[in-house]
């Protein structure tokens, strides 16, 4: 079994004999008997060594398909980019994955420059002069975004896009039920794009860019729906379409949350992933989670802290805004440097290879018989199409072929992304697939 | 004679090149410079112009650096020479639970059949995970005395919120929705509780701790009544103190109608020894990244689980992992409160958790918890008489002690001996928490350090207070740290003058 406590026999002898305790026993004094359990009492199996516990997790990931047994298709916020070995190599470095909250600045200017590195690349991908420190993933950061907007407006309609991503949605509805906001839905029009303007005031107007169908939604029009209502603009935002795509900060949002997941973080099945979080400058005082600033130590040296802290919940307590205390700080370091092995070109080339993807297969696609455009508005790197059988079936059936086909939207509509590693031969594979399944 | 052994906990060696400030990122870039490179696909090679509507397509690309992946490998690699982490010694930071993480859970998580799995793969194909994600919550329901379990809040305080929706479902469930309005928590909480409460949609009641540093039961039946939604407590409490009357306040508030919810933040002090459900909670929140260590990652991933007792599991947040007759799904229990994560929490870190578990079994947990509460109490005994110990009373994981005589005789401050401590090759306790104790210090060595690093902590701070005795004065500690890659951050600067991107240096 394996044991991470260094302590010897003759250790806790000595211990217990420093504190006049005569067994371990004797620690649990102020544990009342009645609920106090004898050892081995609790239903766990016995420890293992590490051999066997790698072991067994071997035998878990072995009872999953991944890669190339089940080459992936699938996006709706989770999506299958290449992640730089840089990434993994230095991101991974015990200092960056083992340090906490940065409470103690002079010897955390490592974690706290890493991530002031991060604000600024999110700003700069957003178009918005402030970005904090992270959050935990897109859709608790469109949340906090919500709620931003309704603390600013005093408005607790929230009237988010029927193209927003269903989950986004229901993390919204969720947490909806103790801050009492009231969310609304805005339909979309033919081409998949949300049909603004919308009748009454509102909180928060909230957008998907592009949105859950794929579809590039004009966030000019949602920007004049927002000051038609009175609103403030949300936009989630997909980061890596702004490798081509206008950041939506010059186009009048006043909030941008996304995913940084894209930029270098495995599916992990879902998490940790990170939350972005930008906004106007004028909203820094309602800015949820942490912000690092920069300023200068006793000598005059550049230094790095966590500043305006008297926002946060642990100073602002029932008074604060958000309950955010751990975020995902070893996430943003990837995110951070990912962007940096990328720079300028390698952001554009990415977005741009994911369209030419997306562009091929969605052609492939509907060459087939049956399988119609669910949508006609211009996409990026995500696309939606009905099928002619229901789509739950189809992704069934293409998984016995390879595939994880996409994610069903209602009965018949499926969505499809392609990113950058997907090949040729791998588009036109799926497409016979999905030939051969739908007929 | 064996030679005298060295503390493997102390950092005060590391080595470090020079003062300079390390130049930023966007410092580094040179127009034209790349570090990245693509797969060979064979797609067409289409224009933006040709795949995009002119009225959406950027005029240049955003303005990221343009580094070499030789200068981008240095940077990111010298940052980390400025930082301090438990992998370099001893972190003992009240409250966090800074143990030593085992390489065993890094390993499994880079697992390719862990990493590489979508979020949205259809159950079939991922059974490994699902038998993952069951297993775990099984385990932690048995750890805590409860019935079943959410996985997805990504951090405790998202636990927290959660398990207060679960309470707001409970109440409007029985129709008192309306009638419930408070929630009561001890001033000594962390300050995530009261946070949680009012995005919770109750407001916060604060109940006093008596003079032996738990909840004073008397001034909590004070404020109990029927429009109590229910209380929320840690236990052992933030001194790091056991509520020893812990059975009774959850019978006071369940006897009006009301639900306790148990803050796992210091569920290490107590693994194997009792467990929440036995005290009478209904709902529990666990930080893995504490007690299950997941490494804290300069401040997150975490990942906050929820456990209830068996009425309240049909209000769970969904879709769950169950198990089948022939094998493993998903499922949304029919009351659900909803999803409160994009997916299914933060997995990866789930499985590190689940590994530790594994790792220690039921044994090696509950040693777990004897030896944070043996080390903890071994160094609360070594500083008596050098701090003060406001409540010096058996302690569990943590225990608080306080610069307050001392700062009277020579103005040493709680912060001071932060500061001067790292000097010394030891990361600071937690300063001024918790809020009822003035001057405090929250020191919670964990279970994975040494006798003889706990023993070299002991003699540091006491040097520390000594250097203030003898000297008459803090001046020493005021002028700390010297060793470390910058001085005394200017905090009140960087509020006062807030730059928090490149962009706004000379605004």
């Amino acid at each position: 079994m394996a044991d991470f406590t260094p302590h010897t026999a003759a250790d806790i002898a000595s211990m217990l004999d420093f504190c006049g305790l005569a067994s371990l026993d004797e620690l649990w004094t102020t544990v009342p008997a009645a609920i106090r359990l004898a050892a081995g009492t609790l239903d766990l199996d016995p420890g293992r060594s590490e051999p066997d516990t790698i072991a067994e997790f071997e035998r878990l990931a072995a009872a999953n398909r991944v890669g190339a047994e089940l080459v992936c298709f699938a996006g709706g916020g989770a999506y299958d980019h290449d992640v730089a070995a840089v990434v993994r190599r230095v991101a991974f470095r015990a200092e960056y994955v083992t340090a906490y909250t940065p409470y103690q600045p002079e010897v955390a200017q490592g974690v706290l420059q890493a991530l002031f590195e991060y604000q600024t690349l999110v700003a700069r991908l957003t178009g918005l002069p402030i970005a904090n420190a992270s959050l935990y993933d897109g859709a608790t950061a469109a949340v906090e975004g919500v709620n931003l907007a309704v603390a600013a407006t005093a408005n607790q309609r929230v009237l988010v896009s029927a193209a927003v991503n269903p989950r986004t949605v229901e993390v919204i509805r969720t947490l909806a039920a103790g801050t009492g906001h009231v969310v609304d839905v805005a339909p979309l029009d033919r081409s998949g794009a949300t049909a603004w303007p919308v009748q009454g005031s509102a909180g928060a107007v909230v957008v998907q860019y592009p949105n859950y169908l794929g579809v590039i939604e004009d966030v000019s029009a949602a920007r004049a729906a927002a000051d038609a209502a009175g609103a403030f603009l949300v936009v989630i935002m997909d980061p890596v379409a702004m490798g081509l795509l206008r950041s939506p900060g010059p186009l009048g949002a006043d909030v941008v949350v996304g995913d940084g997941q894209v930029f270098g973080t495995p599916l992990s099945f879902g998490g940790p992933y990170v939350g972005l979080f930008a906004c106007r400058q004028e909203h820094v005082r309602r800015l949820p989670g942490r912000l690092v600033g920069e300023t200068v130590d006793v000598n005059g040296t550049t230094s790095y802290v966590t500043t305006l802290r008297t926002r946060e919940q642990d100073i602002r307590r029932e008074k604060a805004s958000s309950n955010v205390c751990t975020n995902q700080t070893l996430i943003a370091v990837c995110c951070a440097i990912q962007l940096g092995w990328l720079g300028a070109s390698g952001l554009r080339e990415m977005a741009l290879r994911c369209a030419r993807g997306t562009r091929y297969a969605r052609e492939s696609l509907l060459g087939i018989a049956g399988v119609e455009p669910l949508v006609d508005g211009p996409v990026l790197r995500e696309f939606a199409v009905r099928t002619p059988v229901p789509a739950a079936t189809v992704i069934d059936r293409m998984a016995d072929e390879g595939f994880l086909a996409g994610i069903a939207i209602d009965d018949d509509g499926l969505l499809i992304a392609v990113t950058e590693r997907r090949t040729r031969d791998e588009i036109d594979r799926f497409a016979a697939a999905m030939d051969k399944v739908t007929r | 004679m064996s030679p005298p052994m060295s503390p493997g906990g102390r950092a005060a060696s590391i080595p470090l090149m020079g003062r300079d400030a390390e130049p930023t990122l966007f410092e580094l870039s040179a127009p034209g410079r790349s570090a990245a490179s693509f797969r060979t696909t064979g797609v067409p090679e289409w224009t933006a112009e040709e795949l995009v509507p002119a009225e959406f397509l950027r005029s240049e690309a955003p303005p990221l650096p343009e580094v070499s992946e030789r200068d981008l490998t240095a940077h990111f690699t010298r940052l980390t020479h400025r930082q301090y982490a438990v992998d370099l010694g001893a972190y003992p930071l009240g409250s966090c639970t800074m143990k030593y993480n085992p390489k065993l859970c890094d390993e499994v998580a880079t697992l390719a059949g862990l990493a590489a799995a979508h979020p949205a793969a259809p159950a079939a194909t991922v059974q490994g995970w699902l038998e993952l994600l069951v297993a775990l919550e099984t385990a932690l329901c048995e750890i805590t005395g409860m019935a079943a379990a959410t996985l997805q809040p990504p951090a405790g305080a998202a636990g927290e919120l959660t398990g207060l929706l679960l309470m707001r479902a409970w109440h409007g469930a029985h129709g008192e929705g309306q009638r419930r309005t408070r929630v009561i928590i001890p001033d000594s909480a962390h300050g995530t509780n009261p946070a949680s409460v009012t995005l919770g949609g109750y407001t916060v009641t604060t109940v006093p701790s008596d003079e032996r540093g738990c909840v004073d039961l008397a001034a909590l039946r004070g404020v109990l009544g029927d429009d109590v939604a229910g209380i929320m407590l840690t236990n052992p409490n933030t001194l790091g103190l056991f509520e020893e009357e812990i059975v009774d306040i959850a019978a006071a508030v369940h006897d009006v109608g009301g639900l306790v919810y148990y803050d796992g933040a210091n569920l290490n002090a107590i693994l194997g020894v009792c467990r929440p459900g036995d005290m009478g909670f209904d709902i529990v929140h666990m930080n893995l990244h504490k007690t299950f260590a997941v490494p804290h990652g300069g401040g997150g991933p975490g990942a906050g689980p929820v456990a209830v007792t068996a009425p309240l599991a049909d209000f769970l947040p969904g879709p769950r992992p169950v198990r089948t007759g022939s094998g493993y799904a998903w499922t949304t229990p029919e009351h659900s409160i909803g999803r409160v994560h994009g997916w299914h929490g933060n997995t990866l870190a789930l499985a590190r958790a689940w590994s530790y578990i594994v790792a220690n079994g039921g044994d090696g947990l509950r040693r777990v918890a004897e030896r944070a509460v043996l080390n903890a109490t071994w160094l609360r005994h070594r500083l008596r008489g050098v701090y003060d110990i406001p409540f010096d009373r058996p302690n569990m994981h943590e225990f608080v002690a306080s610069t307050t005589a001392l700062k009277k005789a020579t103005g040493l401050r709680a912060a001071d001996v932060a500061k001067r401590l790292l000097e010394e090759g030891f990361h600071a306790p937690t300063v001024y928490f918790p809020l009822i104790v003035d001057e405090a210090l929250m020191i919670e060595p964990t279970e994975t350090e040494s006798l003889e690093t706990l023993a070299a902590l002991g003699d540091a701070l006491q040097r520390i207070a000594d250097e203030a005795t003898s000297a008459g004065n803090a001046d020493a500690a005021h002028a700390a740290p010297r060793t470390t890659p910058v001085g005394r951050v200017d905090e009140a600067r960087a509020a006062r003058h807030l730059i928090a991107t490149f962009d706004a240096r000379g605004e």
